[in-house]
């Protein structure tokens, strides 16, 4: 929280600047916007100003003051994101702190707003018969529209007025209200978004559709449903109105567009709603309207709906301004002391602050005095509360309104609604419960909207589930469920979804280069179902539009849908399609999209491409000669992915397309070339290995030359590259040795490598890959002195490297000189890691110490030196570091013999313990517990007697590092060396150690829970047991239940014969959590002992006989589980007795319905029937087989199942005989037979 | 049952039991659940290979023609079934 404030005020204090800047008409702050490390960040701030000035078609004769209006632009840029993401058709572009999916997406990503949703398709496979109804979108129109439109299609400021002036006719009046065509032509064209020309697409053409006539484009999704709209035949797609050509819009409708809420509320004060939408924070013709003001109230707030951006934003500048609220006389007089304090003046020099920035973001004057109005008083105002909703939905987030406002005033105009919106309001109450509802609203409201798909339909269903999922505010738990209805609906709808699959997709898309893994996993099980549902031949015919569109986006995405389509309904259906499109001599696009889609396949499929490999190749690889380079390159890269999804086989696929690629590496450059490598890089580990060194020879010098290439992509792919090469085993090492290694070391191995992290990566693999083939010297031997380099980031890539290397082959190979290089290099490292806090060098020290082993020898003692010197630094990092290297060397040391100088370091280590920061303390102990596990018990300085009151206090750390090292700690002492510590502070401990089981982390628990058993064993149980006991009786459960486990571990290690006799009085005790742990205890105590158990079956069986009788279902439970246990453990061994009588008490409660009861009935039953037989269990059973109550019948049913199911043969013998019924005969001659 | 009863582990257990053949339910009536004790009962029999033997030499039969008529005896085991009454 601190750090988001932190960021607010920082922004704050940015926009003010910007504001100063823009006062002083100085262009831009040269060091605010250059100086900053990352240009981007005030990107939104200067679209923000950009809009506003677009805006301003609406009002020309404000244009000539427009571009400087200092305040209203403080104003505009100050009120933030929610402009600067509205005007640029991105919802919450700039905004950092939101958590909404949006906050999170790259630039890329932010583009699927952009691609409008598209209207139903037309189904040519269910009416093949019926012409198309006009108002309907066919295949067709999408292949028109999707034409590259006219050059004219940029629209300017010139032809923008002329069609205002031509629409000017059909709205009277409101000059700024768009036309249903301009209202196509969505306001995101307008943003500065000049890097996707392919969004002009979206426009109506100008000059096709003409005039006012809206053009088939005319997108509905454009608009937001708001309550005040649902009513009207816009949100039900049937009518063909919407999209009639005689269709003159109303005023009313024209307004709306995406980021404009339409306002059905006091849309009386056409200024007044328009200054809340996000346009409306720019400078209108009066700047100074109430909605202007810097901080808005409350009041402002109800008074019309707003976007959800802003009510996030709101919410959130709310929560800042209360906690920067200046301090009020009153506050400070409650705060202060009434005596000892005196108000004084403020001092004569003291300058209020008057800079015109601050000046700016106080609270505006009118320019002049308004007039003051009477507010309409509105009694059914809500100020923040959340309106109770009826009907028992859940609650309504602000952002919700726009979708769901409808819900809101059920009832009111119940009885005029027609029978098709009341099916829309239905869904819309269940799509809601299932986006906001309590998980049991969710499962219900997803289940009726699964069975009812058919009924409702797949239009109502989608056009109210589709505009939903593309919220902006959409969280990602939301998205998941709206992901879940989807695909559920898609399943029952079938093939009516057919209509609707562009709109899916289009939706679904984005997804699958989504950032969240399980988004893009939702989203291929969406798409895979849907082309299940729909038919190969709908998706193809709704899909094939995009695959030349001009929008770059738009085909990456449905190359990606493509692959999933083909992975749905295998390759080979889609195989004749793509060959196709890779031919399609119409646009390179097309080519390019189906080469890429080949790629996706292969990336998606992995090895399952190889019974298709050679087809996939065929249809490709005349794209290896394309005219057009993208097309090359998109060939190139996807042979490379075919080859690593096909690795080791399939080398006979690639034939065909060895030479032109071989040709084209000797031929390109640049970019191509970089794909064209990839794609050799990746074939020759599939080769035989005379071919391989072959061509890995051929390759070499190219890659050699590409070594100094300044292109990163070019960068990542030699290495790459190379690393495939070095690993085929037709490549000697002598060669590697003299051909690549100087070049390679010359220009990879350098400082800027190491800052970029893929590069980092990359390059430390590919070394690695080297050191496979000629082995640990060479290697270390060029690197080991630039441990030493002054760059930090180059030393952790050098010691990773040497970590690796070592660790894959040992040093065995290192000589005596190398060897004290790279020691002395490690331990340079080691002491002057500054900013590091990965554990990189401490992994290499230890990797290469323990390769070495006995010959560290001679450097321990320096070693050791260093661990103490940085025992005393004042840095706690330096610290921490020093006791984990102890902890990773303790094994190297005991190996050359240095346990003098360990038990010396045990001293320093213990004198440590004081220690204040938690996590060197931890680091501390973990030294500690391992120099006691190698040292030994005995042999340990300081002795186990000072050690261990030393670590009584540490328990109560409450630091999960500290907490863990400690009680792993103390459990090795009380297991090996309990008795060098005198009883009493081993109870000491136990008491500290019940504190421990409240430990978030099960691994301390556990720790704890068994420290109880060794220390009971070494003390003996009573006191334990009775500390135990007690703690039976706190509230909370968890240590309860950890306190039974600890119990049960106890009786285990001590015999149950020390415990059972406490346990059993302790449960006279009349209090239910501690009767219901006795019984807890004694079920983990008889789990744990086993066939133990047939002795004290005897003793327990009146207990348990109470508790199977007791009134308390927990009990019964609890006690059944106990019978469980016991029974399994005692199989066999003579206890039928007992366990009959206990059978008898069991099963009385199978007609318990509580779900953990009746489960620990029918566990009990089980374990009876392993240890009774199951004949006996069947005689049980066969009483109510066919009882006249069906709900006795179904519980035996049950029961009987579960025995049938565990022991089927052994019924055979002990089945009833039945008699002769009418015609059929029941009995089993078989079994009377007698020899 | 009850609505919250559907999606707990008793229900899995009915549905991991109706899983497999020769389980039972409410409605099971008698000849269908004697049905299923005469073919467990003949699946037994070839299953155990002394139990085999033993009828074998009671019947004085080879062992593999009474393996071959408790298979054919696993057909129809109790006559052909009775006429519902209800439907």
């Amino acid at each position: 929280m601190d750090d988001e404030i932190a960021r607010a005020q920082e922004q704050r204090r940015n926009v003010e600047d910007d504001a100063l800047a823009a006062v002083s008409s100085v262009p831009f702050d040269a060091d605010l916007y250059g100086g900053v490390s990352d240009p981007d960040r005030f990107a939104g701030y200067e679209t923000s100003i950009a809009a506003t000035a677009e805006d301003d078609d609406d009002d020309d004769d404000d244009d000539a003051t427009e571009p400087v209006n200092p305040a209203a632009r403080s104003l505009a840029s100050y009120s933030g994101h929610a402009i600067a993401s509205s005007s640029s058709g991105l919802p919450r572009a700039a905004d950092e702190e939101g958590d909404g999916l949006r906050a999170r997406e790259g630039e890329y990503h932010r583009r699927h707003p952009v691609r409008g949703m598209s209207p139903d398709r037309h189904d040519p496979f269910a009416a093949a018969e019926t012409t198309p109804d006009p108002s309907t979108r066919t295949y067709a129109d999408a292949m028109r529209d999707n034409q590259p439109a006219p050059a004219t299609k940029r629209r300017n400021r010139w032809d923008q007025s002329q069609e205002d002036e031509g629409d000017g006719a059909a709205a009277t009046g409101a000059k700024k209200a768009k036309t249903a065509s301009s209202s196509s032509s969505s306001h995101w064209d307008a943003a500065p978004d000049a890097a996707t020309p392919g969004i002009g697409r979206w426009d109506a053409t100008p000059g096709r559709a003409g005039g006012a006539t809206p053009s088939l484009k005319r997108n509905r999704w454009d608009e937001t449903p708001t309550p005040g709209r649902m009513a009207d035949a816009d949100g039900t797609p049937a009518p063909s109105v919407a999209w009639d050509s005689s269709f003159t819009p109303t005023p009313k409708k024209q307004r709306s567009r995406w980021d404009e809420t339409p306002a059905g509320v006091g849309s009386t004060a056409p200024r007044a709603t328009d200054a809340v939408t996000p346009a409306g924070y720019a400078p209108g013709p009066t700047p100074f309207d109430a909605a202007d003001l810097a901080t808005p109230s409350p009041g402002q707030i109800a008074r019309g709906p707003m976007t959800p951006e802003q009510y996030q934003l709101l919410r959130w500048e709310r929560d800042i301004e209360g906690r920067n609220m200046p301090l009020t006389d009153e506050e400070l007089d409650t705060m202060l002391p009434q005596v000892g304090y005196k108000i004084l003046d403020p001092p004569a020099s003291y300058q209020p602050i008057r800079t015109p920035a601050r000046k700016l973001l106080a609270t505006p004057t009118p320019l002049f005095t308004p007039l003051y109005a009477i507010p309409e008083e509105n009694r059914g105002q809500q100020f923040d509360v959340p309106k109770e909703l009826p009907g028992g939905l859940p609650q309504m987030k602000p952002e919700d309104y726009q979708y769901f406002g409808t819900l809101l005033n059920e009832g009111e105009e119940e009885e005029q609604l027609s029978p098709e919106e009341h099916k829309e309001r239905k869904i819309l109450k269940l799509l809601f419960k299932v986006k906001n509802g309590t998980p049991q609203q969710r499962k219900a409201a997803l289940r009726q909207l699964t069975d009812k798909a058919q009924e409702f339909g797949a239009g109502p269903l989608f056009n109210k589930i589709l505009p939903l999922l593309m919220q902006p505010t959409l969280e990602d738990q939301e998205r998941h469920l709206l992901v879940k209805v989807i695909d559920r609906v898609i399943y029952k709808l079938d093939d009516l979804v057919r209509p609707f699959v562009h709109k899916i997709l289009v939706v679904v898309e984005p997804l699958l280069i989504d950032e969240d893994y399980y988004a893009r996993v939702e989203a291929r099980q969406i798409i895979s179902n849907l082309s299940k549902a729909a038919g190969l031949a709908t998706m193809i015919a709704t899909m094939r539009p995009d695959i030349d569109n001009t929008d770059e986006y738009v085909r990456n995405t449905t190359a990606r849908a493509f692959s999933v389509v083909a992975s749905g309904l295998g390759i080979p259906a889609l195989l004749p399609f793509l060959k196709a499109v890779c031919q399609s001599k119409k646009s390179w696009q097309a080519r390019h999209t189906g080469i890429k889609i080949v790629q996706q396949i292969a990336i998606l499929m992995g090895c399952a491409v190889l019974p298709h490999l050679r087809s996939l190749v065929d249809i490709i690889e005349h794209g290896l000669s394309d005219e057009n380079q993208k097309v090359r390159t998109i060939t190139a890269l996807s042979l490379a992915a075919l080859a690593e999804a096909a690795a080791p086989y399939g080398i006979e696929s690639f034939d065909t397309v060895l030479r032109p690629l071989w040709k084209g590496t000797k031929s390109h450059r640049g970019k191509v070339l970089a794909a064209f490598l990839k794609a050799v890089g990746f074939i020759i580990p599939l080769m035989d290995v005379e071919y391989a060194s072959y061509y890995t020879r051929g390759v070499i010098p190219i890659l050699i030359r590409e070594f100094q290439s300044p292109d990163e992509e070019m960068k990542k792919i030699v290495l790459k590259v190379v690393k495939q090469c070095v690993s085929t085993e037709g490549v000697e090492a002598d060669y590697i040795r003299n051909g690549i290694l100087p070049e390679f070391f010359r220009h990879f191995w350098i400082r800027r490598m190491a800052l970029d992290r893929r590069n980092y990566k990359q390059l430390v693999e590919t070394t690695v890959g080297i050191a496979n083939k000629v082995g640990v010297a060479d290697i270390v031997g060029r690197i080991v002195e630039d441990l030493k380099d002054e760059s930090e980031p180059y030393r952790r890539m050098v010691m990773e490297t040497i970590e690796k290397v070592v660790a894959h082959l040992g040093a065995s190979d290192i000589d005596r000189h190398q060897e004290e290089l790279l020691i002395d290099g490690i331990v340079y490292t080691f002491q002057q890691q500054t900013s590091d806090d990965s554990n990189v060098i401490l992994n290499g020290f230890e990797t290469v110490a323990n390769a070495l082993g006995q010959r560290v020898k001679p450097y321990v003692p320096q070693i050791c030196g260093i661990i103490k010197w940085m025992l005393n630094t004042s840095s706690a990092k330096a610290r921490q570091r020093a006791a984990d290297l102890m902890s990773r060397i303790a094994i190297v040391m005991k190996l050359c013999q240095e346990e003098r100088l360990m038990c010396h370091l045990g001293h320093i280590l213990y004198e440590s313990l004081g220690e204040e920061y938690p996590d060197v303390l931890g680091s501390i102990l973990g030294a500690l517990k391992a120099i006691v596990n190698i040292v030994g018990m005995t042999k340990m300085t300081p002795p186990i007697k000072d050690l261990l009151p030393r670590l009584t206090p540490i328990l109560k750390n409450r630091h999960e590092k500290v907490q863990e090292n400690c009680i792993d700690l103390v459990g090795r002492v009380a297991d090996r060396g309990a008795e060098f510590v005198p009883a009493r502070e081993w109870m000491r401990i136990c008491f500290e150690l019940l504190e421990m089981l409240k430990a978030h982390k099960k691994g301390i628990r556990r720790a704890t829970v068994n420290t109880f058993g060794y220390i009971a064993k070494a003390i003996g149980p009573e006191d334990v047991l009775a500390t135990l006991l007690n703690n039976l009786k706190v509230q909370e459960r968890q240590n309860r239940v950890c306190t039974t486990v600890a119990i049960a571990i106890v009786a285990e290690t001590c015999s149950p014969f020390t415990v059972l006799p406490a346990l059993m009085n302790e449960y006279r005790v009349p209090e239910l959590n501690v009767r219901n742990g006795i019984l807890k205890s004694l079920s983990f105590l008889f789990e744990y002992i086993g066939e133990m158990g047939k002795d004290y079956i005897y003793a327990v069986t009146p207990l348990l006989e109470d508790a199977l009788m007791d009134r308390d279902l927990v009990h019964r439970q609890t006690a059944a589980s106990a019978v469980k246990h016991m029974a399994l453990g005692v199989a066999g061994l003579g206890c039928e007795d007992a366990l009959v009588h206990l059978l008898n008490l069991v099963w009385p409660n199978i007609f318990e319905t509580s779900p953990h009861v009746i489960n620990a009935v029918m566990e009990a039953i089980d374990g009876m029937r392993v240890a009774l037989g199951s004949a006996v269990i069947l005689n049980y059973c066969l009483q109510g087989l066919f009882h006249p109550a069906r709900k006795v019948r179904e519980v035996y049913w049950k029961t009987y199942n579960s025995l049938y199911i565990g022991a089927q043969d052994a019924l055979v013998a002990a089945y009833p005989a039945l008699d002769i019924d009418g015609n059929n005969i029941y009995s089993r001659p078989e079994l009377a037979m007698f020899v | 049952m009850q609505a919250s009863d559907r999606f707990n582990i008793n229900s899995q257990l009915e549905h991991l039991q109706a899983k497999y053949v020769g389980t039972g339910h409410a409605d099971l009536n008698r000849f269908e659940w004697a049905l299923n004790i005469q073919r467990d009962s003949y699946a037994s029999y070839i299953g155990h290979y002394p139990v085999l033997a033993y009828f074998a030499i009671a019947e004085n039969e080879s062992i593999g023609r009474e393996r071959y008529n408790f298979m054919q005896k696993m057909l129809l085991p109790c006559g052909l079934p009775p006429e519902r009454d209800e439907d």
